[in-house]
């Protein structure tokens, strides 16, 4: 590790910056062996002084047999599928499925793309590994509710019985902090009882508590902002705030958000910087679509950890990016706060940059804090614009004071200010990158929930470690 | 013992056929379908082998043969 520090730094002065040929490779396998053999030639030339240290994230290509396989499953199923939607257009087969009533049958059918084919035929048929209920916290283990269908799939009825001590492996409970007692279920419940369960107003007029404020300035300190920001809902962070901050200038709350603000949208490719790169060039040269005017603003979105693939972004080269191009960069640490880190203060901490460096820092309490709602930080004029203009705090009632507790006390137990009751936050935090990094390697794109599973897999260990 | 293990063995294969094709997910009279369609197939190519294959292979080994064979002839016509 050593020897490649000192490599880097006699490197690097040459170039400046992002070198598109050596990074952004779409198969990362192919990025992997590259990177191994320049670590032994001339160890890593440019991206070393970006990275702190190496960066290594390969996915598995599926196998040509498996890829063959499914899509042959998929046809045989398409006929079977066809073969059942005929039988209830000629009533041999009684139809379950919500359809359009005589009436409207001269109208724009609702219910005939493929969505609704595969939903009928395909995903009805195996629809009870989904979706199955529980009666118990999401904690290390739950309690599952059993049920049975007698008519594949359609209708459900409960057996009586309950599957106890299921293991869990994809909450969001990444921290273990969604729990029915301890430090935190214990300060909601007094929070409770003295303040009751709704705020009853929105923040710009009677729901703005003093608890809200002891919450806001937390968070800032704990990201290293000036000033951040909470809302009720995550998702509703952002999809009410990107058309404030983006307007007038991988989840799908960030694609709403961009669609509502009304800008131009250009997409790069997943975790691509020489495509990311190219759309930025083109975007600066030719300005807007037909006047040619150049653009007032550009906001990259992107997520600390992609909650679709499993995969980090690579920050460094986006604010390598965002700085050479002088755009605004929007990062949404959803499934990173918390998670990623030596103190788990995010994907910043992660490749150890400067969270100044990051224009909007959004994230939510539900995934590591075991609470609800979501949270912007930035600079304070950045805040105080939201604090008056965000639809969220004018029309949005506020969070409800026990979650707003259950926030409190958790960060305060990650950020080690009461360790009393955690392990010091160090210990808690350390396995956690790499085991990720290995748990993500394993499961590779084609794991069914990314992060969720992985991280409360580590959780996991960490509970039955002790 | 090797019945059992036999059996425990064709079941664990049709297992594997119905999770591969998809089948697994189907009705079982949808199933019974689908089996009695590609079974009627293979019978259908087995027979068809059956009948044919004895044939074009001999008819094969007589061409070739016939290539071998007339090559030493036609020489041996034009020398004399």
């Amino acid at each position: 590790m050593t020897e490649s520090e000192g490599n880097k730094n006699e490197d690097c002065h040459a170039a400046n910056g992002v070198k598109p040929g050596r990074n952004g490779m779409v198969k990362n396998h192919h990025h992997h062996h590259q990177y191994q053999k320049q670590e032994k030639v001339y160890n890593a030339a440019c991206n070393g002084e970006l990275y702190s240290r190496p960066f290594i994230e390969s996915f598995e290509e599926t196998p040509m047999l498996v890829a063959v396989l499914t899509y042959m499953g998929y046809g045989i199923l398409t006929i079977f599928g066809y073969l059942r939607d005929f039988m209830r257009e000629w009533k041999i087969e009684k139809c379950h499925i919500a359809r359009e009533r005589e009436e409207q049958k001269d109208f724009v059918p609702l219910y005939q793309d493929f969505e609704n084919f595969y939903t009928r035929n395909l995903y009805m048929r195996i629809r009870d590994s989904w979706n199955r209920p529980i009666c118990s916290v999401p904690g290390a283990t739950f309690d599952l509710v059993e049920r049975s269908s007698n008519d594949y799939n359609w209708t459900f009825e409960y057996t009586g019985r309950v599957v106890k001590d299921v293991i869990n492996l994809g909450s969001y409970n990444y921290l273990g902090f969604a729990e029915n007692t301890g430090a935190c279920a214990t300060a909601a419940g007094e929070v409770t009882v003295k303040f009751g369960v709704g705020v009853a107003s929105t923040r710009q007029e009677m729901g703005n508590l003093d608890r809200h404020e002891e919450l806001e300035k937390l968070t800032a300190s704990f990201l290293g902002v000036e000033s951040a920001m909470a809302f009720g809902m995550g998702f509703a962070t952002n999809s009410m705030n990107i058309p404030v901050l983006a307007g007038k200038l991988n989840h799908a709350s960030l694609v709403l958000g961009a669609r509502l603000s009304g800008s131009t949208i250009r997409v790069f490719k997943h975790n691509n910087m020489q495509s990311l790169e190219k759309l930025l060039r083109d975007a600066i040269i030719n300005g807007q679509p037909r006047t040619h005017r150049p653009w007032k603003k550009i906001l990259i979105l992107v997520e600390g950890i992609y909650s679709m693939e499993g995969s980090i972004i690579r920050l460094p080269e986006v604010i390598a990016l965002k700085k050479k191009y002088n755009a605004y960069l929007y990062l949404d640490e959803a499934h990173s706060i918390g998670a990623l880190g030596p103190t788990g203060r995010g994907v910043v901490e992660y490749f150890g940059l400067d969270p100044k460096d990051v224009d909007v820092m959004m994230g939510t309490f539900t995934k590591s804090f075991g609470a609800a709602g979501g949270y912007i930080g930035g600079k304070k004029d950045l805040i105080d614009y939201l604090r008056s203009h965000s639809h969220s705090a004018i029309y949005a009632t506020s969070m409800s004071l026990p979650v707003v507790e259950q926030i409190i006390t958790s960060m305060k137990c990650i950020m080690g200010e009461d360790g009393t009751t955690v392990d010091p936050p160090n210990r808690l935090f350390s396995p956690l990158p790499l085991n990720q990094r290995w748990q993500l390697q394993q499961t590779g794109s084609t794991g069914p929930s990314g992060p969720g599973e992985v991280l409360n897999m580590t959780n996991m260990s960490l509970t039955l470690l002790g | 013992m090797d019945m059992k293990n036999m059996r425990e063995y064709m079941g664990w294969l049709y297992y594997q056929y119905l999770l591969i094709t998809g089948i697994y997910v189907l009705e079982p009279w949808e199933q019974s379908i689908f089996n009695t369609v590609l079974f009627t197939m293979v019978a259908m190519v087995i027979y068809t082998s059956y009948v044919f294959v004895p044939i074009h292979v001999r008819l094969a080994l007589e061409f070739f043969s016939e290539l071998v064979r007339g090559q030493p002839e036609s020489t041996v016509a034009l020398m004399s």
